[in-house]
């Protein structure tokens, strides 16, 4: 469904991107993993046009992503950013049905705040966390409203860019859970960015490791431990020592 | 010889990088009045932006108006006295206040309070990945974020000016009236004598023109902010130097076209 073919970006001197093949399966949960600045939000926002790549093919569907209408693109779309980026002039409310509130999905007012309550009690927010305004919410509870966004309007793909990021073990598991539960009731391919191993096993089915600005290794979840990629190796057990160097 | 030449090479640099940032104000500037003529329209935001860039800026518009007024009187009348001129206080503060001051201190004024404002606002945006949310949510930045700014702040900056213009006239008249010993009927008289439709005709489109600079530096630097608080910082003070020095210089270019054209 979507398709990375010979990606390639750079920023300056960095070669950030340098040949991404990647590819994800209708329907599949793809966890992209590796170190920091190895260029994983850079693969997702490519495939959102957020960043546009110097060289190689994105496809979703076997449509060029370049073409065709930008706004019937961005619907088929949710994405929950790494620190929630929720708008801090709106109340949670209206952060949750932005999409619903305006363009080709626009709503009534009141069926769109029906419908924001509903997602944020979906991902275990009370109603009276609608009024709100995201400065007043904790990171956790920001990121449950972020994930309410992402599902708002009910996308056939959603990205996760660092989901468990800054939270405590447990929000983190509750946010993999719910990322999870969400992903496979409503049927959405998912691509998730992350270095949390718990993250990774509890929300992939398949996972791509990204180094030096290639997909290093790409597997499927189950498979994952047994591989014998050294990278892959050094990456998920934390070790310091191995091919990744641990001074970048 | 390369010793010699470093310096050459440097303005060389600095030249050609102020000429693509003249470039780039001038596309985006292009781009924010194509927006402007696009819909959607986002007709809250405007409504936000013109409440928080032309009613808010009011206290510190009319107070920079009123003292401005009060010594430009002081001033003419003192200057005046050199060579018994002082009945020209009256006719010379309306002018120099509609032509001149409303607008450029009107301006300036705004440029530090709003420009400064939009830049952190846009640039925490920026840094915060909201932005980016609003691409994903089918929201075009531009027309989100630039264009109701800049349409409020081309908008009201007029209206800004001309309650500023008959404050400072107010000011003036205070002044004229209490320190001065002018008469307050004739004060008037020779105000509203003195002042012709263009003087405040030009002090308004001035006023326009300011206002479109203001939001649309703000804008410009909030969404090229660098990263991190540092980054914010910057484009914040970027915003507010390059809208004060654009708002005189075109001052400059405005007078010559309305006075001497």
């Amino acid at each position: 469904m979507i398709t990375l073919d010979n990606v390639h970006k750079r920023f300056g001197t960095n070669a950030v991107l340098r040949g991404v093949n990647l590819s994800v399966a209708k329907g599949e949960s793809l966890v992209i993993i590796g170190g920091s600045g190895t260029g994983k939000s850079v693969a997702i926002k490519s495939v959102l046009g957020l960043v546009t790549p110097d060289s190689g093919t994105i496809t979703v569907d076997g449509k060029n992503i370049s073409t065709g209408d930008r706004d019937a693109f961005l619907a088929r779309f949710g994405m929950l950013f790494q620190g929630g980026a929720l708008f801090d002039s709106l109340p949670i409310w209206q952060n949750v049905a932005f999409r619903l509130l305006r363009g080709s999905l626009k709503r009534p007012k009141e069926e769109a705040r029906e419908i924001a309550i509903e997602k944020l009690r979906r991902v275990g927010l009370k109603p009276d966390v609608a009024d709100r305004f995201p400065a007043e919410l904790s990171g956790g509870m920001q990121k449950r409203v972020g994930l309410a966004r992402a599902i708002a309007a009910e996308p056939e793909i959603i990205f996760f860019d660092e989901p468990t990021t800054g939270l405590d073990p447990i929000m983190s598991g509750v946010i993999n859970e719910l990322i999870r539960e969400i992903v496979v009731e409503m049927g959405a391919t998912a691509m998730t960015i992350t270095h949390d191993m718990t993250s990774v096993r509890a929300i992939a089915d398949s996972v791509a490791m990204l180094h030096d600005g290639v997909i290093q290794w790409h597997g499927p979840v189950s498979g994952m431990d047994t591989a014998e990629d050294p990278y892959l190796q050094q990456f998920i057990h934390g070790r310091a020592e191995g091919p990744i160097d641990a001074v970048r | 010889m390369t010793v010699l030449l470093s310096p050459v090479a440097a303005l060389g640099r600095g030249t050609l990088s102020f000429l693509a940032l003249v470039g780039r104000i001038t596309l985006f500037a292009v781009e924010t009045i194509s927006h402007l003529l696009r819909p959607p329209f986002y007709f809250k935001e405007f409504g936000h932006a013109l409440l928080y860039i032309g009613y808010l800026s009011l206290p510190v518009v009319g107070l920079t108006a009123l003292f401005t007024g009060g010594a430009l009187a002081l001033q003419i009348y003192a200057g005046g006295a050199r060579f018994n001129a002082e009945a020209v206080v009256p006719s010379i503060v309306a002018i120099g206040m509609v032509r001149e001051l409303g607008p450029v201190l009107g301006g300036l004024m705004v440029a530090g309070r709003v420009a400064a404002s939009i830049a952190a606002e846009v640039g925490t945006m920026k840094v915060t990945e909201q932005i980016d949310a609003l691409v994903t949510l089918s929201t075009h930045p531009m027309k989100y974020l630039t264009v109701p700014r800049v349409l409020a702040a081309t908008l009201s900056l007029p209206v800004l000016v001309a309650v500023g213009d008959v404050i400072g006239i107010m000011g003036g008249y205070i002044v004229g009236v209490t320190r001065l010993d002018f008469n307050g009927a004739v004060y008037l008289s020779n105000t509203v004598d003195f002042i012709e439709f263009w003087d405040v005709a030009s002090g308004l489109v001035k006023g326009a023109v300011f206002g479109f600079i203001v939001a649309l530096m703000g804008c410009y630097h909030g969404m090229n902010s660098g990263r991190g608080a540092q980054g914010v910082g910057r484009a914040t003070t970027n915003a507010v130097v390059s809208a004060s020095v654009m708002i005189l210089a075109s001052n400059y270019v405005l007078t010559e076209v309305f006075f001497t054209a």
